[in-house]
């Protein structure tokens, strides 16, 4: 009755060396799986590897500085084993990727219209008037007004909305089961993130796509995801059920994360903090991460590495001293 | 009690191009008849999406570029007449911190510099006395004093926005504006410098505008908000009162985008179609009218002026000609409960053993700190 996720990743690990002969462990031991059409959260703050991790999986990392091992499935094929040419095949066609900068990512001298019949051409074929019609039907799925005119504009005419609209509508040209969004709402304005948000929510409920949502905002993740995993130096420290990782967070670094956002039900004299800093990844401590930082740490924190082991079904934390409910009186 | 910074009817218009002479031929209106004051010890925060005059305002309040028309008084006295001395006095009453603070500190000088030199421009503290100052403002904004040796390089962002606050402290001022103060931040960094933020206005009674697109650390930080939309003011109240009854239409857009950390959240969602509109050429009558879901044909003709209300509402201005008829705001923001009280106790614990405020819980298993 399962059927196989639609992609599986065991084991990732991303390496970077760095000219002065020093290794930087960006990602270590990620385990992920997403579900067909299903919506995984990838949460972190900078520098924790969640952006390595789509990068790995899109085959994007430079095979010069990063050394990635592990592996990665995705729909029959073995990502990390494929060649060049599988992987440009895949991407932008069942892979797709949008990213925080729509500008940087879109090509100031073509226009919106070439950049999206580029990608059908490449993946689909068929008659340039046939992707044209088609790229205009994609700006109108993703709500860009009058998409018969506004195929023909440069993308410095116009706003960070629409590019990120233009972008999403690149991505979906040739209907991916895979969409990688890296902080698609970072660089907008709080009621254009909404419009994204609500396209987001849209494309979901057509069904299709699964999507793997990287952001450093717990809200973001509220309002789109069904499964949140939550990382911190590199490693998955917590995967839940988003309605559970809100409820009943099972690793301390959630819980500061959490409790570090300002709260909009009653107003706080402080916010938590989550004092001290990320370790040292060309050295990572032996034991847990976090333990450094952790109030809840004690000395066997700091010997071994804790595993990623449930604390309930479908419910993992990297924590020795989970379940956490037990540690408050 | 006068307030301490009054701002009337400012203007400020930018040159968008020029003819042939140098003369404007069009003219982005960036702030167009902004009114509002600051207390004592008080935070007002404008919020408003990119392009709306915020930080336009922010900079006229400092005369850090001067407004086309209207006044500006800062603790009874005329900002605008201040010749050059005066102003470089004035500096010492107001600061200003800025959203990056890596292109806020200059990378050549090292923290007790960047600390020193107010210091030494405005004669506050003689040379002898100046390292023990730099020791103390380190300490103030929770950095150790041997950091001050060190270069910008070698901060963390978050540690970076410590020093340019600390800057800001050096001259004791009355009024900070915070520009997007914690925007480039990481979750965890950010509430440190609220917190931090917080407690210095207590502790030294501070006044700040708090200039955000963020509503939730509005919402955390401020006493009262200013809504700005395309260079006005559209409504401004007391923070509570603003979250928990938006009258404009636009306060509601910007509440209901917020995204809440809470799956499943019940709320009336009014997510705004269309563009901003661009401050070159404003629509006509109410500046909103083009987003606005309630509009009617007197709104496209005339702009509406910000007006207090009665009653409850007189403190509780809106720039709306129909805010008297608009359905109430309903569950924009769900105020159910915030976090589980499984969480809630975990939060509290978790800041407790952090040397927080919320302390109160004890986390069994723990040998006690020392």
């Amino acid at each position: 009755m399962n059927a196989p996720p639609l992609i599986e990743i065991q084991r990732l690990r991303v390496l970077f060396r760095g000219d002065d002969g020093r290794t930087t462990h960006a990602v270590d031991s990620v385990d992920l799986a997403v579900d067909h059409g299903a919506t995984l959260g990838l949460v972190g703050e900078s520098g924790c590897g969640k952006s390595v991790t789509s990068l790995a999986i899109m085959g994007l990392l430079s095979k010069r500085s990063a050394e990635v091992s592990g592996s990665i499935r995705f729909d029959g094929f073995d990502l990390l084993q494929a060649g060049d040419q599988t992987l440009r095949d895949l991407r932008g066609n069942r892979l797709a990727m949008i990213f925080q900068e729509p500008m940087s990512s879109l090509n100031p001298s073509f226009t919106i219209g070439d950049q999206i019949v580029e990608t059908i051409l490449r993946h689909r074929g068929g008659s340039a008037r046939a992707a044209r019609q088609r790229a205009i039907q994609l700006l109108g799925r993703v709500h860009i007004p009058s998409p018969e005119k506004r195929i023909d504009e440069f993308p410095h005419r116009l706003s960070g909305g629409m590019r990120q609209r233009v972008m999403i509508a690149i991505a979906l040209a040739c209907d991916p089961r895979l969409l990688i969004a890296d902080e698609p709402t970072t660089a907008l304005d709080v009621t254009l993130q909404a419009q994204i948000l609500e396209l987001m929510r849209e494309l979901k409920s057509e069904g299709g796509a699964a999507i793997i949502l990287i952001t450093h905002d717990l809200g973001v993740v509220a309002e789109v995801c069904d499964e949140v995993a939550v990382m911190y130096a590199g490693e998955i420290v917590e995967r839940a059920a988003v309605d559970e990782l809100f409820s009943s967070p099972q690793h301390p670094y959630t819980v500061g994360l959490l409790g570090s956002m300002p709260r909009l039900d009653r107003r706080a004299q402080q916010l938590a903090t989550i004092d001290g800093m990320v370790p040292n990844m060309a050295r990572p401590p032996i034991g847990c991460r976090f333990a450094a930082r952790c109030p809840f740490a004690v000395d066997a924190c700091t010997k071994a590495p804790p595993p990623l082991a449930e604390v309930s079904p479908r419910h993992a934390s990297r924590c020795i001293r989970a379940p956490l409910e037990r540690l408050v009186s | 009690m006068t307030a301490l910074l009054e701002a009337e009817n400012l203007v400020k218009h930018f040159p968008a191009s020029r003819n042939l002479f140098g003369r404007p031929t069009s003219l982005v209106r960036a702030v167009d008849g902004v009114s509002f004051h600051v207390d004592r010890g008080e935070t007002l925060a404008l919020v408003g999406e990119s392009g709306c005059g915020k930080s336009t305002v922010s900079r006229l309040a400092l005369r850090l570029i001067e407004p086309d028309a209207g006044s500006l008084r800062f603790d009874g006295r005329d900002l605008l007449a201040l010749d050059a001395d005066e102003l470089r006095g004035f500096r010492r009453q107001a600061q200003i911190i800025f959203q990056d603070p890596y292109a806020a500190l200059n990378p050549r000088m090292s923290v007790s510099q960047i600390l020193g030199e107010p210091l030494a421009l405005h004669e506050l503290v003689p040379p002898s006395r100046r390292r023990a100052r730099i020791e103390e403002l380190l300490r103030l904004v929770g950095l150790e004093p041997r950091l001050a040796r060190r270069y910008p390089h070698e901060f963390s962002g978050g540690q970076r926005q410590r020093i340019a606050i600390a800057r800001a402290l050096a001259v004791e001022p009355k009024l900070i504006i915070c520009d997007e103060p914690v925007s480039a931040l990481d979750v965890s960094i950010r509430s440190q410098i609220l917190n931090l933020l917080r407690d210095l206005q207590d502790r030294l009674g501070l006044s700040y505008i708090f200039v955000s697109h963020d509503l939730a650390v509005v919402k955390h930080i401020a006493d009262r908000v200013a809504v700005m939309n395309l260079g006005g003011i559209v409504e401004t109240a007391a923070t509570e009162a603003l979250f928990a009854s938006p009258h404009h239409p636009y306060s509601r857009a910007l509440l209901s985008a917020i995204p809440l950390p809470k799956p499943q959240a019940k709320r009336t969602r009014m997510v705004l179609q269309g563009e901003l509109p661009s401050a070159l050429d404003p629509p006509s009558g109410c500046r909103f009218h083009t987003r606005c879901p309630f509009v009617i044909e007197h709104c496209r003709a005339e702009a509406p002026d910000l007006r207090a209300g009665t009653g409850d509402a007189i403190n509780h201005p809106v720039a709306c000609h129909r805010a008297a008829e608009l359905p109430p705001a309903g569950a924009i923001l769900p105020f159910d409960g915030g976090f589980s009280p499984a969480l809630e106790k975990l939060v509290a614990a978790f800041s407790s053993e952090q040397g927080g405020a919320a302390g109160g819980v004890d986390i069994i298993g723990r040998p006690a700190a020392e």
